[in-house]
């Protein structure tokens, strides 16, 4: 009886071998899918013209031509956009942070006439689509004189509802007995918000500024159409005046495409932890 | 609605707490209007004024967009848009993409999550391998799949060849100028959908399964009977977000299909999405009333779906 049972569960556990190995080998395939455009691009980088265009394809270059990092960093003002692009990120990150702190603060400690209708109004910022607001928004900043500047790329994304309500949901949890001692020891409230509400929830404003960081490095329509100096330009924008610039020089465009990803490939490999949790608790894109 | 239940005067005359009913404690003060003042201010500037404007714009049956002015008022600007073929070639593409494409990676998103989730060594690897596009610029990766998917030098060719399939023009025949892009939106945006299942698998409590095991449930009895249903509510918000998400897709066609002084979406603007068709509209065509029209055309749609899956959810999913 009970050698039946083990001779049971050693094909059982055989099975499973063989079923784990299977699970591991095609997620090994559907990584290398998720991966290959990224490996191509970065061996295409370094491959003469020839050899990148090759058919067969030729995978390793035989010699790497760091030279096409070279010839694309000066093809176009990269070093220029890439200032402009963690100018605006910082810059993104800092107003999103004081304004959506600020917000969610007054949301959840205070208590006054509009409370609900004000939420309300930031919840739309959320459920409008920022798409089919542009066509006003160039308007308003050329009028405000902000066309072709940062705070025309900045200004207009960063009353973010949905990181006021992100945070508000976190400031709420601060027990409400904190707030009680503070306020008999004749603690303000901004005080209360600087020395107890902010140091405890530096997780969740951590998470705000990653993913605002990622969604100003990456933002891309606005940018296009608010911006035509060099002075101003951003990566994915000036990317794109490369492939412009360059015709058809399938190295040399791929050198510059891994200028722009390599940068946002490491900051992820730092944060991937953060960066994920932040986006699985947020569920957002864009 | 609310208690007023200290009011402790003689300590905080500035100050009156109330006691909210959800037990929260708050403090009756005008100083709340200057914490959301500079948020509000950017609100109404950036995001109700150009809504309420846009609306405007759309009904105008001349517009001149140098002084901002228009006259008359009318439909003209709808009637036009909806008279318009390649309207209803960006209508019928963003279509494509949601009720095809989406279906496709979602059902893919979830086999890689399960397949994740059941896994003992390496999960947190292929999670962050996985997750991975999300945090890249779609432009940049959209200029590899450009090479990838060209009609001479691509390597998608090369490989279909080895099946016997002829080269196909994937960037210039109008027929699949559609598939090209919903591959490509597939594979962009297969990151985020295998991030929040497996949130949502990991969430799920582990008793569950061992009593399922001891009761001697099936694998596949497992998946269909406890995992998928538990799983509802999280595969329910999954496609409640990409919905929207998908329906405003444009920087997958802006790096596929637009050079970068714009123009139309690819040859005969056959890969044109609802976005694009309004972006183009307005800053390529210089028709902006007509882009405000589609845009508020967009916009009742995106309400209507909004409001559908409202309805649906507080129908059909049972939140555990």
């Amino acid at each position: 009886m009970s050698k039946k049972n083990a001779n049971d569960r050693q094909i059982r556990d055989s099975g499973s071998i063989t079923l784990t190995a299977v699970k591991y080998v095609v997620l090994t395939i559907g990584a290398l899918v998720m991966m290959f455009p990224f490996i191509w691009m970065l061996l295409t980088s370094l491959k003469t013209l020839p050899e990148a265009i090759s058919i067969p394809p030729q995978w390793m270059p035989s010699d790497p031509q760091w030279v096409n990092y070279e010839y694309s960093w000066n093809l176009v003002p990269f070093g220029m956009f890439f200032r402009n692009t963690i100018w605006v990120g910082i810059l993104s990150v800092v107003v999103t942070l004081v304004l959506s702190i600020l917000g969610a603060y007054a949301f959840s400690i205070y208590s006054f006439p509009g409370h609900n209708l004000c939420f309300y109004l930031f919840m739309l910022t959320m459920m409008v689509p920022n798409e089919i607001l542009i066509i006003q928004n160039y308007v308003t900043c050329s009028k405000l004189g902000m066309l072709d500047s940062f705070s025309g790329i900045v200004l207009p994304t960063v009353a973010n509802g949905f990181y006021i309500f992100m945070l508000q949901e976190y400031f709420l949890q601060t027990p409400p007995s904190l707030f009680k001692a503070a306020k008999v020891d004749g603690c303000s409230n901004l005080k209360y918000l600087i020395k107890v509400v902010i140091p405890m929830n530096v997780n969740a404003i951590v998470t705000v500024a990653i993913l605002t960081f990622i969604t100003a490095w990456n933002s891309f329509m606005w940018p296009l159409i608010v911006t035509m100096s060099d002075e101003h330009t951003l990566l994915s924008v000036g990317l794109l005046r490369f492939r412009q610039a360059s015709s058809s020089n399938l190295h040399n465009q791929m050198a510059a495409a891994c200028i722009v990803l390599i940068p946002m490939v490491v900051f992820y490999i730092i944060f991937h932890k953060k960066i994920m949790e932040g986006v699985a608790s947020g569920g957002t894109k864009g | 609605m609310e208690k007023v239940k200290t009011a402790k005067k003689e300590k905080q005359p500035k100050y009156r707490l109330v006691e909210m009913s959800d037990g929260t404690l708050r403090v009756r003060s005008a100083w709340a209007y200057a914490y959301i003042l500079p948020a509000m201010a950017l609100l109404l500037l950036f995001t109700l004024y150009p809504l309420v404007m846009v609306l405007r714009t759309a009904f105008y049956q001349k517009y001149i967009y140098i002084t901002n002015t228009g006259t008359g008022f009318g439909m003209s600007s709808f009637i036009w848009v909806l008279k318009d073929p390649t309207f209803w070639m960006a209508c019928k593409n963003t279509l494509i993409l949601l009720l095809i494409a989406l279906p496709i990676t979602l059902v893919i998103a979830l086999g890689a999550a399960l397949l994740i989730n059941s896994i003992k060594k390496l999960q947190g690897f292929f999670q962050t391998v996985y997750f991975l596009p999300y945090v890249t610029s779609t432009i940049a990766i959209g200029m590899a799949f450009l090479w990838l998917f060209h009609s001479d030098y691509g390597y998608i060719n090369y490989f279909l060849e080895f099946l016997g399939i002829p080269p196909q023009k994937w960037l210039t025949d109008p027929d699949l100028m559609i598939v090209t892009l919903s591959i490509f939106s597939i594979w962009n945006g297969l990151a985020f959908k295998i991030l929040l299942f497996l949130a949502g698998l990991q969430k799920i409590n582990k008793q569950v399964y061992q009593a399922a095991r001891i009761d001697g449930a099936s694998p596949a009895k497992t998946l269909f009977r406890i995992t998928l249903p538990l799983l509802s509510p999280t595969i329910w918000m999954v496609i409640l977000v990409s919905v929207i998400y998908v329906a405003r897709t444009f920087n997958e066609v802006y790096a596929m299909f637009v050079s970068y002084a714009g123009g139309a979406a690819g040859t005969g603007n056959a890969a044109i999405t609802i976005m694009y068709y309004i972006y183009w509209m307005f800053y390529d065509q210089g028709k902006v009333n007509y882009a405000a029209a589609a845009a508020i055309l967009f916009l009742i749609v995106i309400i209507l779906i909004t409001v559908v899956q409202r309805v649906v959810s507080k129908k059909f999913v049972h939140y555990v």
